[in-house]
């Protein structure tokens, strides 16, 4: 059972398999404009939860935000289902494969064996569509790889009931009702100001505050926990920002391709113009990631000081550029 | 970041033929999406990440082999855990799980509860008592 699925390939697995499954009955939406809508744009800072060994920061909403917002702001109805067995949740996917529904999954990235094996980490939301099925070999569309992929039942069953934070507990979901006609101007206006309302947040983890929180923490870890946390530290950040699914310079790319694309739709130039503004502060995060990368190319061995001064100088210097321009979003729209 | 300017460096993704979507902006301005194999400052953080790890198994097997935790450590940093990953895939509370990392707990152990911690990292039972050095 083969069901007909265009697979597209796309930055991040949320915003791809909404957007995928959008397609695929008949509504033409970008990834950018499902990101844009659902407000994925973020950063927050998680103080006390440790990711491998380092602070937690995000540069997105929390898995299933952005999808959430998507399917309420466009008017999409969504089912979504979870199991407390895992023979249940095969038999409700086997279900609708024969009736040539293609399905979103949520899963754990550890056990894909598709993955190169460096990527392969105790992370629970990552998403993906089953298109088909056969004998006992499900057929994947992974929109973060080029191409299809398979996983066999065994295999299935083990991502998708992988354990941890964000357990996917066989968790699946597919759109069941659409509007007569999408209208996506309200939605991107409702997302926009969304968006502003998070990064300008008067909250000292989230948003450009967060961002200045982060700049004074890289200041103070060299002295507190020594160069080589320190260093580990910021190689996460840097990964966080840049690992696949981000699409370049921690989503702001994305952004910026969103802004383009909803300025041309609702004629409105000044979109345009922060869109280009937006590529720029994303230009600003890629020259972070370099200069820190020079930092934390050699582990262990003894750093000036200073250095960490000047990229935290940068950090700071990105957050003001970001409080202005969202404050001239929030006016743009 | 421009179209042409999208880094195109050696990295882990190329081991598995794959390559990640970027935006980026074509000569006019205009967004689009290009190719990228890979870019030094994030395989380095990478590979940064990949060494740590390596490094805790190392030291977890080294505390094992001299009697100073059980092998249950040791295969939890292998699998690239930790306490509340691994309690919550054997559905133990995490003081139970850290309980067991004492060598002397260990060797009590259940059969039932061995072959929890065997399942869980895929080994058999007696490759879970047995570490070699």
């Amino acid at each position: 059972m083969k069901i007909d699925f265009t697979h597209h390939q796309s930055a991040h697995c949320e915003n791809g398999v909404v957007s995928n499954l959008m397609k695929h009955n008949g509504f033409t939406v970008s990834e950018p404009m499902v990101f844009g809508i659902g407000s994925g744009l973020l950063f927050c800072y998680i103080p006390f939860l440790m990711v491998n060994h380092a602070p937690a920061i995000t540069y997105r909403a929390m898995p299933g935000f952005i999808f959430n917002r998507f399917a309420k702001r466009v008017g999409v109805t969504f089912k979504r289902e979870k199991f407390k067995s895992p023979e249940a949740a095969k038999k409700r996917l086997d279900e609708n494969i024969k009736q040539k529904n293609p399905v979103g999954l949520q899963v754990g990235v550890y056990n894909l064996g598709y993955f190169p094996d460096e990527y392969r980490f105790h992370f629970n939301a990552h998403n993906l569509v089953v298109y088909g099925k056969e004998g006992d070999t499900y057929l994947i569309s992974d929109p973060v790889m080029e191409e299809v992929t398979t996983l066999t039942e065994k295999e299935l069953e083990k991502v998708r009931f992988a354990k941890g934070a964000f357990a996917p507990k066989g968790h699946m979901y597919y759109p069941v009702a659409f509007p007569k006609e999408l209208q996506l101007e309200k939605a991107i206006v409702k997302g926009i100001k969304h968006t502003c309302r998070d990064m300008l947040a008067p909250v000292p983890i989230v948003g450009v505050k967060g961002i200045k929180t982060i700049a004074k923490l890289i200041r103070k870890w060299p002295k507190k926990k020594g160069t080589k946390v320190a260093n580990h530290y910021l190689g996460q950040i840097v990964r966080m920002q840049e690992e696949i699914g981000t699409g370049g310079g921690g989503f702001r790319y994305i952004y910026a391709a969103f802004l383009q694309e909803a300025g041309k739709l609702l004629g409105n130039e000044k979109l345009v113009s922060l869109s280009s503004e937006m590529t720029q502060i994303g230009d600003l995060w890629r020259d972070f990631a370099v200069d820190a990368s020079r930092i934390y190319r050699n582990r262990s061995t003894k750093v000036d000081v200073n250095v960490y001064d000047d990229i935290a100088n940068q950090l700071e210097a990105i957050a003001d550029k970001e409080e202005v321009f969202f404050k001239k979003l929030k006016k743009a729209i | 970041m421009k179209r042409s300017e999208v880094p195109q460096d050696k990295s882990n993704l190329g081991t598995a033929n794959l390559r990640e979507l970027c935006y980026a902006v074509d000569e006019n301005g205009e967004y689009t999406t290009e190719h990228t194999s890979g870019w030094d400052p994030k395989t380095i953080a990478l590979t940064n990440a990949i060494d740590d790890i390596k490094e805790r198994v190392a030291a977890a097997k080294k505390r094992v082999l001299a009697n100073e935790t059980s092998p249950i450590e040791y295969y939890m940093e292998l699998h690239k855990m930790d306490l509340s990953v691994l309690a919550s895939y054997v559905g133990m509370w995490k003081w139970r799980v850290k309980r067991h990392f004492k060598p002397s707990v260990f060797k009590k152990l259940s059969a039932k509860t061995l072959q929890k911690y065997a399942e869980v990292f895929d080994v058999s039972v007696e490759q879970l008592q047995q570490i070699d050095s």
